[in-house]
This record gives C-alpha cells, sequence and structure tokens, in this order.
C-alpha cells in the first residue's frame, strides 16, 4: 500500500537494517553484567557526595546555615557552598536561574544549599541531615494561580495565530468553552541521578555521568569550575533510563561531584537516594487549559481559542521549547481554520519542571483530544466521527493543510493509518456492544475511544539538529563506532550499529558500541526529541561511507576496475568476479597507507523557524500513530480498568522492528501511567507529598490490558530521506494513552447524554468519582 | 544456653559468616559494598521497586522453598540460615537460565536496570512446582516496577519459562542441586540464640521466648523487628540509628499455623504470604485482599504479626481479622493474653501493648455457612500500594434478616475502626430491598471523619466508603460480582492465588 512518489526504489534488500535484533546489552542485562555507574569499581580512597537542604522551607532568604554539626560527624571530608565555586555559581541549561547551591534565597522545597563529602554514602547522608538554617521564610506561590497573583512570569507569553479566532468563533453555529487541569510526571527513572567524577592529570577531570547530553556536563563543569571545556570529559555508557529527566537534570549533580573531585583531589560519587531524586529533580510540566471552540453542526471545527497556563517552576530551565511544543501540538492531529493558542510560562516557587518523554507535546494533544470528545458529546455525534472530518488532509490531497505556525502538514498517513485501525480494532461493533451494556448496568459503565497523534520530528531549537560520529575500522576489520547520542534502554546503540553494519555488509556483531564521550564526538545535542537514531545513525552512516568508499579506491586498485564498480556485500568486497573479506581489505588499506578512521557529521536539512514571526518549517517531518482503548469504570468508587487496547503506529521503514515495539508498548504505558495512577501532589506550604514509590504510582504489570495488540505501519516509510526512511519512535507513543483517557471520559458521559464530565487528568479513582458525582448531580453554574 | 556470635548463610553452595555487621546492615548493602556483587540494584530502598530482588532459599516443612525478597530493607541478620541466590548465580557455565533466555529472546530489557530483580523474582516462580498461568506471573511482578518495556515482553517471556508443562519445563542448577541444598540448609539449623556485637549495638536473634524476655528485660529499649518491612524504612529512609535490633523470626513457634475447633490461631511471625495461603480458602475476598497487600517480595518478608503490631490506620489486615472477630495474643514478662484485636488499637499510634510485651498470636474464627464476607481496598493502583480505604464486613443472616453486622474500615480514622452506627442502622434489616439498607448507608456518614492526604481527600474517603458498603449489601443480596466491580471478580480470585 505504498503510496508515496518519492519513495525510492530500494537498492539491495537490507541485511543488518530492519533486522529484530535485541537491544546489544540484553544478555548482559539479565544476567546482571551490565554495569552502571553505582557498579564500577571505586578506586581506593573515593569519596562520597550527598546534597544538604532545608527541610522546613519552601521559599525564604536565607540568614544562616550552620554546618558546624555537619563538619563534625564522623568521616565528613568537605562541606562545600556556593563560597567554594570556584567561577559561576550556575547550571542551568539555558539562561540561568539555576545556582549550583543556594546563596541567599531558598526558591523551592528540596533546593540544594550545601554538599557533604565523606569517607561513605552513609556518612555523607547522615550528616547532610545535621545543618541548622535560619530561614526569613515568605510566602510561597504553588500553582499558576498563585503565580497570576503575583505576576510572575519565567519567560514572556508567546502565542501562534492563523486568522481571526475569536470572529471564526463568533460567527460559528456552535460555540463550546470549557477547562481542564494537566498534572505533571516524575520520570521515575529506575536507576536514580548519579555522577562520578575522576580528577586527572593536572586540572583535567573525568565524570561519568548518567546524562542524556554529556556535552552539556562537560560545558557545565568547564563553566562552574572556571576550566576550559578541553580539560573536562564526560562519559556515559548506559543510563538505567531517562526519558527526558537526564536531559539537564544530570548537570548539578555531575558538577558538585566535579568540583568535590577537583577540591579534595580524589575521586568522587554522588547517587542521590531515591526521595531527594524526586523532591530535588524537575518534572513534566502540569498546565492549566481553557478553550472555546466554534464548529458546524457536524463538529467541522471553525475556529479554535486556547490559553495554556504551565508551571514551570522557580527557573526557566527548558521550558521555553517544552511549552513551545505543547503549543506545537495543540492542534494534534485536526486542522484548524482559524486558531488562538496562547501560553502563559508561569514562574512558581516548585521544583523547575524539565524535559519529559514528549516535551510538552502531550500536555498540547489532550486538549485537542478534550476539545474534540466535548464537540461530540454535545453534539451527540461518534466522537472518532467529528476526529475523522478534522483531520489534516491526507498525503496524496489535492490541497495539503497548514499548522497555526505555519507549516505543511504534506505527510499525513492519519486518514488511512485510523481506518485501518478502526477495522481492526473492530471499533464501530464494540461501540454498540458497549452502549447495549451501559444500558443495563447501574454500576460499572464502559467507555472505548479511539484518538490518533500527529508528532513533530526535530528539535525546534533549529541549531541541536546536528550530530557527530567516529567510526573506525581495524585492520582485522572489526569495527568500532562512537557517536553524540546516549543509551539510555531505547536501543539507540545497536540501531546505529545496524546502520555501520549495513553501510559495510557485515555482522553487526563485527561492530562494537563504544561509550558515548566527549572525548571522541564534541559539541553533541542532547539525546532528546526522538531525534537519536535519525541524527547519529545519519553521522555514523555518513562516516561509515566515507571509509567504505576510501575502500573502493583501495580494491579497484589491487582488482583492477573502476571504484564506482565495487560492491560490499556478505562480508565481502567485490568487483567483477574477484572479492576480497572484509578484513582483508581492512588490512590492504593499512598497507595501502589509507586512513580507516573518519568522522560523519550531519545536520538535518529543509528545516527553518524563525520563533518571532512564529511561523515556519520546525519539522522535518511527522509521526503519526493512533491507540483504541476501551475501558470499566466503578460509578460507586471512580476505580477503572483496562481491558483493550489496539495500537497502529507509524516508524516509516524500522531499522530494528523489536527495538520499535518496545518503545510503543513502553511509551504508551509511561503515558498510561501519566493520565491515571501518577499524581504528584504538592501541600499547600509546596512540600511535594509524594517523593517515593510508595506514594507515586507508576503502572505496574497489572495495569497493562492482557489484550493488547500493537502493530508497526510502515506502509507509508518516511517521505524524507530521513536515515534508511525510518521514523523517530521514542516520544510519540506515549501520546496513545490519551485513548485511555478519551475512553474513561466517554465511560462517564454515558451517565448523562450530553453533558460532558468535568474529567481531570490524571483519572484516578478520585478525580473518576468527581466526574462521576458531577455529572450525575451537576452543580448550579457549572459549564455543562 | 548456646549462643552463636555470627549469622551464617548459604551461598553457591558455600557458607558465607558474618560475624561482625552492624545491626542496621541491609542485606543489599552487604551485597554490594562488602561482597561487590553489584548484579543486584537499588533503585528506591524502600521495598517497592524490586530493583533489589534477590531470592531466599529456606526448608519449608523439609521441602526447599525460594522466595522473593527486597534486599535493600532485609537486615543482613535475618538471612541466617538461609539460602541467598543473586542475579549472579543463575547463568552455568556461562550458559544463560532457561528464564533469562526468554528474557533475551522477548526482547525484555530495555534499560536493563529493573531487569535484575524482574528475573530473580521469575526464578522464585521457575522454582516453584506446577504451571503458571498470567494471573501469576502478574502476581509475582506485581512488586517489580519498570519503566521501559510496559512489561509485556515480561510476561511474554515469564509465560515462555513457567508455563510449560513441569516435565518440559528444563530443571535447572538450583532444582538439580536442590537435595544438597536441603542438606546444606539443614546443617544451618541450630537451636542457638544469635547475638551479634555487644551490649550497646547488637543485633539478636533469640530461638526461644524466655530467651527474649531476658533480652528485653536488659534492654527495653531494643527494636523489635519481624519481617522488617516497616523497620527497614526507618533505617534507610527516615535514617533513624537503631542500635539494638531483636529479631523474632528464629523463636520457635512463633511461625506456625494451628486449625484450632473455632478457626485459625495464626503465629505472630506468620508471613504474609502463609497467612493468605490459609485464609484464602475461607472466602474470594480474603484472597484478593491479601494479594493486594505489598508484593510477592512484601509479603514473603513481612508478617502478619508485623501487619497489626505497628498499629497503622492503613494496615490492610486488621480491618479483615476485625470483621472476622479475630483475637490478639500477647505475652510479656512471663503472662499470656488475649484481647479483640479491635481493642488493640486504641488511638493513632497508640496499641494496648505494655512494655517488653509482644504479639505472639492471631486467633481467627471461621467463616460459618451462615456469614457473608466481603472485603475490599481502594487505592491509586491495583498493586502494590496503599489503601486510602479499606472495607470489611462479616454479616451474620438469618434468612433474608441481618442479625449480626461486623464492619471495620481502613483508612477512615487513626485506627482501624468498626463502623458503629452503620452496624446498628443493619441489624434486623432485610437484605430483600435497596431500602433496607439505605439508612446504613446514611449512618455511616456518621461514623468517620477521614482525613485528606496524598492518597485521598476525606470527602473521597467517606463517598468510596459508602460505594463500598452499598456494593457489598447488593453482592450479598444477590448482584453478581462482575456487575459491580472493575476487578477481584468472586468467580476469578483463589485460581491465581493458588496459581
Ligand atoms: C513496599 C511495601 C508495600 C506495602 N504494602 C502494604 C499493603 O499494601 N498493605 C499493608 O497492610 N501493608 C503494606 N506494607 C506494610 C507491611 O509490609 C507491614 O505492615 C508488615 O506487615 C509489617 O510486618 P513486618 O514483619 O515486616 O514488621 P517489622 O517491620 O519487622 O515491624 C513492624 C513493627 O511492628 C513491631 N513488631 C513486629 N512484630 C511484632 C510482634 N510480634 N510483637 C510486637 N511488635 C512487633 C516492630 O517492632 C515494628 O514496630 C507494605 C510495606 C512495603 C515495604
Ligand atoms: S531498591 Fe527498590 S525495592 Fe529495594
Ligand atoms: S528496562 Fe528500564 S526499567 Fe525495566
Amino acid at each position: 500500500m505504498t503510496r508515496m512518489p518519492e519513495f525510492p526504489p530500494v537498492a539491495a534488500p537490507r541485511s543488518a537494517v530492519g533486522a529484530p535484533l535485541p537491544h546489544d546489552s540484553a544478555a548482559r542485562h539479565v544476567a546482571g553484567a551490565a554495569a552502571y555507574i553505582d557498579d564500577l569499581d571505586e578506586p581506593a580512597g573515593t569519596l562520597h557526595v550527598a546534597p544538604g537542604w532545608c527541610r522546613e522551607v519552601t521559599r525564604g532568604r536565607l540568614l544562616k546555615v550552620d554546618l558546624d554539626a555537619v563538619r563534625a560527624h564522623p568521616g565528613v571530608v568537605a562541606v562545600l557552598t556556593a563560597a567554594d565555586v570556584p567561577a559561576v555559581n550556575d547550571c542551568s541549561p539555558s539562561i540561568g536561574g539555576d545556582p549550583v547551591f543556594a546563596e541567599s534565597e531558598i526558591q523551592f522545597w528540596g533546593q540544594v544549599v550545601f554538599a557533604v563529602v565523606a569517607t561513605s554514602r552513609a556518612s555523607a547522608r547522615a550528616a547532610a541531615r545535621l545543618a541548622v538554617f535560619e530561614v526569613e521564610a515568605e510566602k510561597p506561590a504553588i500553582t499558576v494561580f498563585d503565580a497570576l497573583d503575583r505576576g510572575s512570569d519565567v519567560l514572556p507569553p508567546y502565542e501562534f495565530r492563523k486568522g481571526d479566532a475569536g470572529a471564526a468563533i463568533a460567527a460559528a453555529p456552535c460555540r463550546f468553552a470549557d477547562g481542564l487541569a494537566i498534572g505533571g510526571q516524575e520520570h521515575f527513572y529506575l536507576e536514580g541521578q548519579i555522577a562520578f567524577a575522576h580528577p586527572r592529570e593536572g586540572d583535567e577531570i573525568l565524570v561519568l555521568s548518567s546524562t542524556q547530553h554529556p556535552t552539556e556536563i562537560q560545558h557545565v563543569v568547564a563553566r562552574v569550575l572556571g576550566l576550559s571545556d578541553a580539560a573536562i570529559v564526560c562519559e556515559c555508557r548506559r543510563m538505567g533510563g531517562g526519558f527526558g529527566g537526564k536531559e539537564s537534570q544530570a548537570t548539578q549533580w555531575a558538577v558538585i561531584a566535579a568540583l568535590a573531585a577537583r577540591i579534595t583531589g580524589r575521586s568522587v560519587k554522588l547517587r542521590l537516594d531515591r526521595d531527594d531524586d524526586m523532591v530535588m529533580t524537575g518534572k513534566r510540566h502540569d498546565f492549566r487549559v481553557d478553550w472555546r471552540v466554534g464548529t458546524d453542526e457536524t463538529g467541522r471545527i471553525l475556529g479554535v481559542d486556547v490559553d495554556f497556563l504551565a508551571r514551570c517552576g522557580a527557573s526557566a530551565d527548558l521550558s521555553q521549547g517544552v511549552v513551545d511544543r505543547t503549543m506545537f501540538h495543540a492542534d494534534n492531529a485536526y486542522d484548524y481554520p482559524a486558531a488562538r493558542i496562547a501560553t502563559r510560562r508561569l514562574l512558581t516557587d516548585t521544583v523547575s519542571a524539565t524535559a519529559f518523554r514528549g516535551f510538552g507535546g502531550p500536555q498540547g494533544m489532550l486538549f485537542a483530544e478534550r476539545m474534540i470528545d466535548a464537540v461530540a458529546l454535545r453534539l451527540g455525534r461518534d466522537p472518532l466521527d467529528v476526529r475523522k472530518a478534522n483531520f489534516y488532509p491526507s498525503v496524496d490531497a489535492a490541497n495539503h493543510g497548514v499548522t497555526p505556525y505555519g507549516q505543511v502538514v504534506d505527510d499525513c498517513v492519519l486518514p488511512d493509518l485510523v481506518a485501518a485501525l478502526e477495522q481492526s480494532s473492530d471499533y464501530r461493533a464494540r461501540v454498540a456492544a458497549i452502549d447495549a451494556f451501559n444500558a443495563s448496568s447501574p454500576i460499572l459503565r464502559r467507555g472505548i475511544a479511539l484518538t490518533p497523534i500527529k508528532f513533530g520530528i526535530s528539535f525546534t531549537l533549529t541549531h541541536l539538529n546536528q550530530a557527530g560520529a567516529l567510526v573506525n575500522v581495524y585492520s582485522d576489520g572489526s569495527v568500532t563506532v562512537n557517536h553524540g547520542g546516549t543509551e539510555m534502554g531505547q536501543g539507540l546503540y545497536v540501531k546505529v550499529a545496524q546502520v555501520v553494519a549495513e553501510v559495510f555488509a557485515i555482522p553487526v556483531a563485527q561492530v562494537r558500541i563504544t561509550a558515548t564521550t566527549t572525548g571522541k564526538v564534541p559539541n553533541t545535542a542532547p539525546t532528546a526529541a526522538s531525534s537519536g537514531s535519525d541524527l547519529n545513525g545519519m553521522a555514523a552512516q555518513i562516516a561509515a561511507e566515507e571509509i567504505r568508499d576510501r575502500m573502493a579506491v583501495v580494491v579497484a586498485h589491487l582488482l583492477g576496475g573502476e571504484p564506482r564498480a565495487v560492491t560490499f556485500a556478505g562480508g565481502r568486497a567485490r568487483l567483477g568476479d574477484r572479492d576480497l573479506s572484509f578484513a582483508d581489505v581492512a588490512r590492504q588499506c593499512t598497507l595501502a597507507r589509507v586512513s580507516l578512521s573518519a568522522t560523519g557529521f550531519y545536520s538535518t536539512p529543509d528545516i527553518t523557524w524563525d520563533r518571532a514571526e512564529a511561523h515556519g518549517r520546525p519539522f522535518y517531518y511527522y509521526a503519526y500513530g493512533a491507540a483504541c482503548s476501551e475501558v470499566v469504570i466503578d460509578t460507586l468508587t471512580g476505580e477503572m480498568r483496562v481491558l483493550r487496547v489496539d495500537i497502529l503506529h507509524d516508524v516509516g521503514r524500522s531499522l530494528n522492528p523489536a527495538i520499535d515495539l518496545g518503545q510503543i508498548e513502553g511509551g504508551f504505558v509511561q503515558g498510561l501511567g501519566w493520565l491515571t495512577t501518577e499524581e504528584l501532589v504538592w501541600d499547600s506550604r509546596g512540600r511535594l507529598r509524594t517523593h517515593a514509590p510508595s506514594t507515586y504510582k507508576i503502572p505496574t504489570a497489572f495495569d497493562v490490558p492482557a489484550d493488547f495488540r500493537v502493530a508497526l505501519w510502515e506502509d507509508g516509510g518516511n517521505r524524507v530521506a530521513s536515515v534508511h526512511r525510518s521514523k523517530a519512535v521514542g516520544e510519540p507513543p506515549v501520546m496513545l494513552a490519551i485513548s485511555v483517557h478519551s475512553a474513561i471520559l466517554r465511560a462517564i458521559a454515558s451517565l448523562a447524554p450530553g453533558v460532558v464530565p468535568p474529567l481531570e487528568a490524571p483519572a484516578t479513582p478520585e478525580a473518576i468519582l468527581a466526574a462521576v458525582r458531577a455529572v450525575k448531580h451537576p452543580v448550579e453554574g457549572a459549564p455543562a | 544456653m548456646t549462643v552463636r556470635r555470627s549469622i551464617r548463610y548459604l551461598s553457591k553452595g558455600r557458607v558465607i559468616e558474618v560475624a561482625d555487621f552492624a545491626p542496621t546492615a541491609t542485606l543489599l548493602d552487604h551485597l554490594r559494598l562488602e561482597r561487590r556483587l553489584v548484579g543486584t540494584k537499588e533503585g528506591c530502598a524502600e521495598g517497592d521497586c524490586g530493583a533489589c530482588t534477590v531470592a531466599l532459599g529456606r526448608l519449608v516443612d523439609g521441602r526447599l522453598v525460594y522466595e522473593p525478597i527486597n534486599a535493600c530493607i532485609r537486615l543482613l541478620g535475618t538471612v541466617d540460615g538461609c539460602e541467598v541466590v543473586t542475579i549472579e548465580d543463575l547463568a552455568e557455565g556461562g550458559v544463560l537460565h532457561p528464564l533469562q533466555q526468554a528474557m533475551v529472546r522477548r526482547h525484555a530489557s530495555q534499560c536493563g536496570f529493573c531487569t535484575p530483580g524482574i528475573v530473580m523474582s521469575l526464578f522464585t516462580l521457575y522454582a516453584t512446582p506446577g504451571r503458571h498461568d498470567r494471573d501469576a506471573v502478574i502476581d509475582r511482578l506485581s512488586g517489580n516496577l519498570c519503566r521501559c518495556t510496559g512489561y509485556r515482553p515480561i510476561v511474554d517471556a515469564a509465560l515462555e519459562a513457567c508455563d510449560a508443562r513441569p516435565d518440559q519445563r528444563p530443571d535447572d542448577l538450583f532444582a538439580a542441586h536442590a537435595a544438597a541444598t536441603a542438606v546444606a540448609l539443614a546443617g544451618l539449623t541450630d537451636a542457638a540464640a544469635v547475638f551479634v556485637g555487644d551490649e550497646t549495638r547488637f543485633f539478636a536473634a533469640p530461638h526461644r521466648l524466655d530467651t527474649l524476655a531476658d533480652i528485653l528485660e536488659a534492654c527495653p529499649d531494643a527494636t523489635l523487628v519481624a519481617g522488617a518491612t516497616d523497620v527497614g524504612l526507618w533505617i534507610t529512609k527516615a535514617g533513624r540509628d537503631l542500635p539494638r535490633i531483636v529479631h523474632l523470626g528464629r523463636i520457635a513457634g512463633l511461625d506456625r499455623i494451628e486449625e484450632t475447633a473455632e478457626g485459625l490461631s495464626i503465629g505472630a511471625t506468620v508471613s504474609l504470604a502463609a497467612a493468605a495461603e490459609r485464609l484464602a480458602a475461607w472466602d474470594p475476598d480474603l484472597a484478593h485482599l491479601f494479594r493486594r497487600i505489598g508484593s510477592v517480595q512484601v509479603r514473603a518478608s513481612g508478617t502478619l504479626g508485623g501487619n497489626i503490631a505497628n498499629g497503622s490506620p492503613i494496615g490492610d489486615s486488621p480491618p479483615a481479622l476485625i470483621a472476622l472477630d479475630a483475637s490478639l495474643e500477647l505475652w510479656g514478662g512471663g503472662t499470656l493474653r488475649q484481647i479483640p484485636l479491635e481493642r488493640f488499637f486504641l488511638a493513632y499510634g497508640r496499641q494496648d501493648r505494655r512494655p517488653g510485651e509482644i504479639v505472639t498470636r492471631v486467633v481467627v474464627p471461621r467463616l460459618e455457612a451462615h456469614h457473608a464476607f466481603r472485603a475490599y481496598k481502594i487505592a491509586k493502583r491495583h498493586d502494590q500500594d496503599i489503601s486510602s480505604v479499606m472495607a470489611a464486613l462479616r454479616l451474620t443472616l438469618d434468612g433474608d434478616r441481618i442479625t449480626e453486622a461486623r464492619l471495620a474500615f481502613g483508612g477512615m480514622a487513626g485506627t482501624p475502626m468498626r463502623a458503629a452506627g452503620a452496624e446498628a442502622a443493619l441489624v434486623g434489616a432485610s437484605l430483600r430491598s435497596a431500602g433496607g439498607w439505605r439508612p446504613a448507608l446514611d449512618a455511616l456518614r456518621g461514623d468517620f471523619t477521614p482525613l485528606t492526604d496524598m492518597r485521598a481527600s476525606a470527602d473521597y474517603r467517606m463517598e468510596a466508603a459508602v460505594g463500598l458498603l452499598g456494593r457489598a449489601l447488593a453482592e450479598i443480596a444477590g448482584t453478581p460480582s462482575h456487575k459491580t466491580r472493575v476487578f477481584g471478580l468472586r468467580e476469578e480470585v483463589g485460581h491465581d492465588a493458588h496459581a
């Protein structure tokens, strides 16, 4: 069913690329032999650091910190404060505002004030609790509404406009308005934040960090310590999960460890305790959204006007990009003829919100889907029909839609993809069966929803769309590849190895993957925005091709012929009827004094973004998908169970279908947690009450339905020349879980036809019961 | 009396003896920091993520049994006499265990950090005789969080390895060595009191009540520890120094369940898992409730005595046991006394336990034919979550008429508590029509003034409690549970508890 006119004929059947190979570390994972930073041998004399903070105060002026008891604790070697920072006391990834140690002010509950360096982890942690603080407490702003009252924005308001949304809505035959609170999310990577710093020659420091962004660690450590970037090497072999939580949030710990190593001259490890990790590091942004929409009688949207209030926390961190991405996805899959998409980025006295898989996109899309559901429920139409009526036109349509930010959507596969899922999930028959069930079920109610996603691929900060790689071939034909991307479980390393093996036509096992290090590939982007294999795969491919081209010259010279006529297949280089093994070729190249090392550099073509004008083509392409979920709720208690999930997700031409399937399933379940059980609770004083897995509940195996059918959609390939025409798959599947939230809404709505339940996110039992009660006993004046 | 000044455990067929350790040392720190066995991970240090799972082998009635435990909160001293199996032990001569192979084949790891713990949990299932279906696998994974995979491939791998017919399930190293292991474990069993340390800092594990009495007389402020699923967190999370630890797990007889004329007499150190196995047979709701207490790991270590003695208002067994009219046996200073369980809970944080006294047994009257029993737990997440509301009730019926009602709730007050008003409203009421029980629902609102916390608001707790009472009455009046609940169907439970 491939209908892409530009899709190039595939030259040769792919061997390495496209194979469902296991994760490169799978055998080591299951044997407990994959080493994470805390597992590495500690040099004799290794010291341990624990951060210290004030548990009593959320916001206030720091008058005095008495550290005598801390210093006196057995095992303590040093106590570090802002005064010990040699150069710049800031570890922000963007415009500043993230002190390594608080100086005169406490800005949020959990802000680090000092760090204890001790001979053991236990000693450091015990000592860190002994500080005595004198603080002049101030009333904190906790919610977006507190921040609005105080008038504190961390970044300027920003909006997209397409046409005159106000006029379009005013003139529309049907008009609706509502609001929605969307909760944040804790990453809960299983491996907590950790860094291990080793002093080296002179002022050099090697920092091992569990980070998605080694380059940033390198640069920020250098900045804080007043050293040159070249003095610092940051290395990461693997993370025990990242999900965005180690994009900017790994830096502070690496900086503190490096500072302690610099001051003590010894190796220093900092591993955060889980509760400290959850208190001190940022989470997904929570939002308040208010919207107005105008439609025709069938639900076709004529104009949308939406205001997003984002809680950014105490600093800017990555909020500009995150909240911009919310705006970029406030249309999700829908062609709004007119729109105003406005955002406020509010400064609150809470830990700075940060990147989390989807990077703001999920919140924008949840709004769009709720709006569609509300329209459908009010008009008495099936929500899927309203969705379809508003999709961007298909890739082969005569006219393509244009997003509110000016990008032409010319690769939309949703009409076909959704039609296929509608069929395979048996959507219509199940809707009828559910209606019949609900008609005779006073206590339990079922609901079903089929929701689409369209996710823009590329960093919207255009300069980040670059990557470097270093490929070395050794004279025995073995290969190492290194690139800027980091491995956090997503299978990037094996995918890149597959790309390199494909170039050389050798077995993937012959390509050795090595730890990501700033010493080999400099100035890299974070492994984020789902771009890991797109960018690094391309860079590695370019490097490998360069070596292969040099090899072809040598082979042509040896065997007599044209380099162009040399082919690589099955581990051999062939010219005419003669061939050489790959190892022979490598050996011949060294004898011929031809370099077998090359760097590759890739920057994504064809993307433009003018933020001031809010116009351009920020995304190289879009990834699509859809999910159909069915749930049952208990209207007496709000308990809920997911009964069945069907997913069809667009991966272009998959580099590794097994890895992609894992990303889709894992992403979906993570999204499911965000929208159901994962509730972050701050008390009125701004203290996070859910800072441990005992109170913050990510999904367990039970929460995943037994009936879980996931399929890859490869029919469309990728219209643009991405690596082997694959599509990024890291983030988009998170948003497939919106189908669950939507299904819950519909189950509740069955209690009162025509009424839109005020269901918030996450849909905990309490939130579900509140929505049930609201539709059963409507309160005077509440929006219907 | 013989005193042993070390603990001993079995590791890869070798006896490891440890004579010098802090009373609060955890098994995880011992493995990772002392023995440098770093395959076992720390994800939370509070028993909730399962990354630290190791298998504990013990002889139960002469049979070798493997159970998963959370090494992060398990005190090192309490593994005395057991076999400790860690992830490093599974592969044999470089060949992965069948379960590990299935995990690789099914792409069941991504970041890999949860993986060793998951493999160890599933290993204990593999080592359990019989076939294990999906429900059994899901239950076995209830204490293992994975943030990457979405679990589907893990469940598939587990089914591939554990759902095979026993004759098609290859014997692993452990099955092959079971007889030798049993002999070695028997060799570690002795009638000695364990005492490691000195009077100021020690880990003690007396083997008899009188020895315990002596220790408690000398050190009245010593900390009693059974499974340490609470106490472990005081150490790892609250950072408390507990210099004197007295472990109850070795005391002879306290770990036995006895069948009596009235029902069961359950020793205080009987694990939640072992208690569950017996109580589950009485009613599917008991099976489902106990299956939802913590995880397999927590239930393997945690004891029924500890679940009561900790006095928590949100412990799950007390409301169920109170509804069953259980009593508590306490022993101290040479005397035994028995009190109705509900009277043990005096107020938040205060129990009727005298200095030097310990809980020794829980006596639970059997459910009779004229009883109707229900128990429900409400939490944000189905598995391994603390209840926001727990309800348990036992009605005594005379035909359609309720002659006695025992309704006990958790999470609604400072202690597990009966709903006096609702009970009174139910006595004499008829089940025939909902009108007959409506007054009880209203009365329930007057019985409690719950609190708001991070688990639920006061308002929700009250609404849910009323909803649960309504559900129970509707069910007892005849509505099948598939029309009243989204999980824990009475028709289904039992088979997953016994898988
Ligand atoms: C991850 C996790 C999940 C959990 N989930 C649940 C849940 O869903 N539902 C639930 O109810 N509980 C839950 N718990 C708590 C539960 O495991 C404990 O309450 C357990 O039952 C306590 O038993 P223990 O043997 O581990 O007690 P310990 O931790 O050893 O002791 C607990 C307290 O009781 C005292 N004590 C113990 N035994 C005696 C005795 N015989 N006489 C006098 N005092 C004694 C101790 O001194 C201590 O004060 C969970 C715990 C964890 C870590
Ligand atoms: S480390 Fe999380 S349960 Fe032990
Ligand atoms: S594989 Fe990463 S947490 Fe399970």
